[in-house]
């Protein structure tokens, strides 16, 4: 019985191996192999063609002295510090009051559902139209408010936080549907039992709701803290090339495109990636250290 | 829980919530079936004199959206079925074997989920300019096949289906791949319907891998040859805003089919952290 069992443990791991097998080739040569690379290319100057000669740490002390690379962390920053907060915040009162609608409630998180499914393309597209400077329907509004016209997309003190606008507009639909399950999964007699009690809307929201949601909170602010780390796809779609703009506006997603793949210059822009994923790392590191203080997991 | 004193405060801020979503696009709408003139009115006029369909024969004739269409739904037919077959076996594994070294290698797995994507793009580059592949649709489908997310997933749903199932079918006889194929992978198709919609959502809205690696505008995706139209035809507003149409909204209409799923698949991607 004993030989009967070792030998099933032996074949269940070869069946194991030959059911990994596809997955492990694909992560080996993808990410494996593709990790390993990409720390060695940071470390050459690797250009268009692919010959690639060993410089040492070259790429990184360039980059500790790059004034665009210092911009492009200091937005990303910054379209951290707003974005962030404000998805987190907005997503969460849209699922509150959807949670609270009986019907219609389907109708209207369909609606807000609608930018999940929109291509980042299209957003731009008509985001762009939205903030044109001369025919755009913003500055018309504005207008009838005696608001002096914005140049939303080329006044480089403005446009990254235009940018923010629509990416906070975009990131919003999926983080509600996801709360609004959150939500939903809290049973409705912790509520019933403090409104019998006699507590009031805001105290049982503030009390009950928000600690017994808290996980899935937590969940969305890390998503949301990786997504707009690497903010590119509306940089890249709404503001023009090679302008002052864009410039300001660049983060390090962007930068790392611009370097590599319009540059050429791949070895100083794997390095910069390479930063990217260390801040992304320790800000998701420190993020599950301090959950303990606040996530309440039942 | 008891009638609600606060729905009309409720419907009315939702009412603020839709309009700021759709505006944009009931806008773009609008300004795709306006002439140029009426188009770049200053003020602007809301409904145009006429609706001017041909703005859409216009940027079809002048953009190839069949060919993008074409090669979206390559890339993301293939990919999804890639995914799904390679996820589900190794989700398998890792719920129903026993093997050296599972739980590590899973954990490991996770820990993918949070390496940002860009960090694989130079070498990915490489990869797949070495073998000869870039600037062909294959090449937008071969590292999305090994996404992990549905790894992660599928093992969630194989875990929920009791292992009775698959004893009581090995006690007749039949073998692993058998019980993969034929108990359990039905079992858990709801699940395995989600993740293909995420899978497509995903590729779908991929917009930097296909702009690096395929540099034709008749090889890209829709996504990423959009970028194109942005930058080629941006002073006709009125049919820009046509392209945009043209390229939203089919599948806005496959959301309210399958909006279940989809909406499903999101929310399942919360549940468990």
């Amino acid at each position: 019985m004993a030989h009967r069992n070792f030998m099933r443990k032996r074949t269940e791991g070869m069946v194991a191996l030959a059911f990994l097998l596809p997955l492990l080739v694909g992560l080996g040569i993808f990410y494996f192999y593709a990790f390993i690379k990409n720390i060695y290319y940071s470390f050459t100057d690797l250009g268009s063609f692919g010959k690639a000669t060993f410089t040492g740490l070259e790429n990184y002390r360039r980059l500790f002295s790059d004034p665009k690379f210092y911009r492009s962390l200091g937005n990303t920053l910054r379209y951290v510090v707003i974005a962030v907060p404000a998805v987190v915040v907005l997503s969460t009162l849209n699922a509150y009051l959807l949670s609270r609608l009986r019907s219609l409630s389907g109708l209207f998180r369909t609606l807000l559902f609608l930018p999940a499914v929109t291509m980042p393309a299209a957003i731009g597209i008509l985001w762009r139209w939205l903030f044109n400077y001369k025919f755009g329907l913003i500055n018309a509004l504005l207008g009838k408010f005696g608001i002096e016209p914005i140049a939303w997309l080329s006044d480089p003190e403005v446009a990254l936080y235009s940018v923010s606008i629509v990416l906070v507009w975009a990131l919003l639909a999926t983080q509600t549907v996801i709360i609004l399950t959150g939500l939903q999964n809290i049973p409705a007699m912790y509520e019933e039992a403090a409104l019998i009690d006699g507590a009031n809307r805001r105290q049982i929201f503030l009390k009950i709701t928000l600690p017994l949601l808290s996980p899935t909170l937590f969940f969305v602010i890390t998503i949301t803290t990786i997504n707009v780390f690497q903010v590119f796809d509306f940089i890249f779609l709404m503001l023009r090339p090679a302008t002052l703009a864009i410039q300001y506006a660049s983060s390090l997603v962007y930068y790392f495109y611009d370097r590599a793949f319009i540059a050429y210059e791949k070895g100083y822009g794997v390095a910069v990636s390479m930063i990217l994923f260390l801040i992304i790392l320790l800000v998701t590191v420190i993020q599950f250290i301090f959950q303990k203080k606040w996530v309440h997991y039942s | 829980m008891k009638k609600d004193k606060h729905t009309p405060v409720i419907v009315f801020l939702l009412l603020i919530a839709s309009a700021m979503t759709l505006l944009p696009y009931v806008w773009m709408v609008l300004t795709s079936l306006k002439t140029y003139e009426e188009a770049i009115r200053i003020p602007p006029k809301i409904l145009p004199e006429k609706f001017q369909w041909v703005n859409f024969r216009i940027i079809w004739n002048k953009f190839p959206f069949a060919t993008l269409y074409l090669n979206t739904f390559f890339v993301v037919a293939a990919t999804v079925a890639g995914n799904i077959v390679v996820a589900a076996m190794a989700a398998y594994a890792f719920a129903r074997l026993k093997f050296f070294g599972r739980d590590l290698l899973f954990i490991a797995i996770l820990g993918l989920l949070m390496i940002p994507g860009q960090i694989f793009l130079v070498p990915h580059y490489q990869i797949i300019n070495s073998w000869g592949l870039s600037n062909t649709r294959i090449a937008l489908v071969l590292p999305g096949i090994f996404r992990v997310f549905g790894v992660f997933f599928l093992r969630q749903a194989f875990l929920t289906i009791p292992k009775e199932m698959d004893e009581a079918a090995f006690v007749d006889g039949a073998n692993h791949l058998q019980i993969f194929g034929k108990v359990l992978v039905p079992l858990i198709s709801s699940s395995i319907v989600s993740l293909g919609i995420l899978i497509a959502l995903w590729t779908w809205t991929e917009l930097m891998w296909p702009l690096i690696i395929n540099r034709s505008l008749d090889k890209l995706t829709l996504s990423a040859g959009l970028a194109f139209l942005i930058g080629e035809h941006t002073t006709y507003y009125e049919q820009v805003m046509a392209g945009g149409v043209i390229s939203s909204f089919p599948v806005i209409i496959l959301f309210f089919f399958f909006q279940r799923y989809i909406i499903e698949g999101i929310a399942a991607t919360g549940v468990k952290g």
